[in-house]
């Protein structure tokens, strides 16, 4: 793959916001003193009257969304998934879920690939946090076509979402004229037989990498990139573990709670099956470049092939 | 309901004045209220709703531009309960004012209820935002007075807070920011009614000097020595209508409890529901209080 363009989802994240801000009048954006890192700073320079910093405040940041969605503005809340998700959780519970506001939390920075900030920063809890918020919906997109994509999904559709974008440039896989996105809806990209690989953000390039080294050791894989984490796809992902037999999830993310344990819960209600959970092994992350880290951690397209073939 | 806010504003042609002395008669009636809801419900917070009932009265018979036949209005003052568990006081206000029944009241906290233990927009006319978790009401009110600022909206946003509630940081997140933004279309209230859960606010973690704090993050700050007494309310809330240039900050020195006699500056009674005869004592000592008036 390179050859590939690759693109940081933050980077998509900021200029789907200018983009949405032409469209959309009552989008206005909020950031906690990030607005260079989490690329909000692109809306801010087309719509310097509709930014607001909040400062390094993002519990106050939250709760001021909250406040101007009740009077009907589209607010998106920006900062690291670090913050978002963990030190704003209760408000974001209880502001924002509770009374079931339209406030869409664009949250950068997730996941082991923040890189050299280490492990402070790198947040695997995120998925895992925003999904016991009932009516959250949580989107990891893969890539630049499906963020962009998830952004404008959300600003058009009512109700809280999180939305999980990268620091990390990564490799554009959807750009393709048929590319349709769906709240909810998994994406199949390839067929196979032996086994189900079920990947979301990053890990989804990773996965195909890896379904093309297996098919060269005659493993046939079949890969399903779910981009909506809350609501999931459950009917897909069964068809698909009932047709192979073995499920394997992969996430930039924590084993426990995110997309292995939405997948878990979903299989043993419909079509038991063994899953292998990639991800990070309940560890903190560490400093280093993002693609070493991505390395050290399997979770590239030789790690996710390594740990498929031991377990198959 | 004009939007232009006019100057007095308390003497709008469309909503009925009221004298001192008829508003110092629905806040007992909202006295009752609160001990009707939560004798009935068995559990509630009593003291901080007695506490505040003169503010809630003030607010929602006299000062805020509302109209309980249209809660929805973009164009209303708002109003969040940041202390959201004294929601019996607040709910006693709407009802008395007309957004729900007042046979609502004591189906407080029961299962099922059009009244949660704490204010919830889904279930209850005339709440302006969810609230329970201490800190995040006053947040909510910022975004909201922000909203009419980028939007040339008059309407003004009051929020109420606990003396213990200004504990959590993120109350001066929250005035930090509305300071800095000098969002004189906002007006925090906060109850300075001396008691918390564990004890008085001084034997735990004393937010003292209130005045002061608010001071330094620039608003505008009105002491008032008896909130208690809805003359010294409507100086306050004249005068903090009126300033311009900062938000203002209302610290107003109330007694918990206030107007039952053996809930009156007792830590005891923030969070315990009257039992039968403590609730007709109560209900004996308003009623004395209603008849005096």
């Amino acid at each position: 793959m390179t050859n590939v363009k690759k693109v940081a989802t933050r980077e998509s994240y900021g200029k789907a916001l200018a983009e949405l801000g032409n469209e959309l009048e009552n989008l206005v954006v909020l950031d906690a003193d990030l607005a260079g890192a989490t690329k909000t700073g692109i809306f801010k320079k087309a719509f310097p009257d509709r930014f607001i910093d909040c400062g390094i405040a993002e519990c106050d940041m939250m709760g001021i969304a909250a406040g101007m969605a009740t009077c009907g503005a589209i607010p998106f809340a920006s900062t690291f998934a670090m913050f978002a998700a963990g030190r704003a959780f209760e408000i974001v519970r209880n502001s924002i879920g509770y009374p079931h506001l339209n406030v869409k939390i664009g949250a950068t920075h997730a996941g082991i690939s923040v890189g050299e900030d280490g492990a402070s920063h790198q947040c695997n809890e995120d998925l895992a946090l925003m999904r016991t918020i009932p009516g959250m919906t949580i989107i990891n997109p893969s890539d630049d076509v499906e963020a962009r994509a998830a952004v404008r999904a959300a600003a058009t559709t009512e109700g809280p979402f999180y939305l999980r974008f990268g620091r990390f440039a990564v490799p554009v896989i959807n750009d393709r004229p048929d590319y349709k996105f769906e709240i909810g809806k998994g994406v199949l990209l390839r067929e196979g037989t032996d086994v189900t690989i079920v990947a979301t953000g990053l890990c989804v390039a990773s996965a195909l990498d890896a379904a093309e080294m297996l098919a060269a050791d005659g493993i046939s894989a079949e890969v399903i990139n779910i981009h909506t984490i809350k609501p999931l796809d459950k009917d897909l992902i069964a068809a698909s573990a009932k047709k192979t037999g073995k499920v394997v999830t992969a996430e930039e993310h924590s084993i426990i709670g995110g997309l292995g344990g939405a997948v878990c819960e979903a299989l043993s209600e419909t079509v038991p099956t063994p899953v292998l959970r990639i991800g990070v092994k309940d560890v903190f992350g560490e400093s280093g470049p993002a693609g070493e880290l991505l390395h050290k951690y399997q979770l590239d397209g030789e790690g996710i092939y390594n740990q498929v073939k031991a377990w198959m | 309901m004009t939007s232009i806010r006019q100057v007095p504003q308390s003497n709008a042609a469309e909503r009925e004045n009221m004298t001192i002395q008829e508003l110092k008669k629905m806040a007992n009636e909202v006295r009752k209220g609160v001990l009707i809801s939560t004798h009935a419900a068995k559990a509630g917070h009593p003291g901080g709703s007695l506490s505040a009932a003169d503010v809630f009265t003030y607010l929602y018979f006299e000062e805020m531009n509302i109209d309980p036949k249209n809660p929805g209005d973009p164009d209303r003052d708002r109003f969040v309960l940041s202390k959201g568990h004294t929601a019996p006081g607040l709910y006693a206000a709407l009802a008395n004012r007309g957004y729900f029944p007042l046979d609502w009241l004591p189906t407080l906290r029961h299962t099922g209820s059009d009244l949660q233990g704490h204010p919830c927009m889904q279930h209850t006319p005339g709440i302006d935002q969810n609230t329970g978790s201490l800190g995040q009401g006053i947040s909510a009110a910022v975004g909201m007075a922000l909203y009419a600022k980028m939007n040339n909206k008059s309407y003004r946003t009051y929020t109420l807070l606990g003396d213990g509630e200004i504990e959590e940081g993120m109350v001066w997140e929250a005035a930090m920011f509305a300071g800095y933004r000098k969002l004189d279309n906002l007006c925090v209230i906060v109850d300075n009614n001396n008691l918390q859960i564990d004890g008085p606010i001084t034997e735990v973690c004393s937010p003292y000097p209130i005045d002061k704090k608010f001071e330094a993050f620039n608003f505008h700050v009105i002491n008032v020595a008896d909130g208690n007494d809805m003359e010294q309310l409507a100086a306050a809330f004249k005068e903090a209508r009126e300033f311009k240039g900062a938000p203002s900050a209302i610290i107003m020195k109330t007694l918990k409890g206030k107007g039952v006699s053996f809930m009156e500056n007792q830590v005891s009674w923030h969070g315990v529901a009257p039992n039968d005869e403590q609730f007709a004592i109560g209900m004996a000592d308003l009623e004395k209080i209603g008849e005096a008036l």
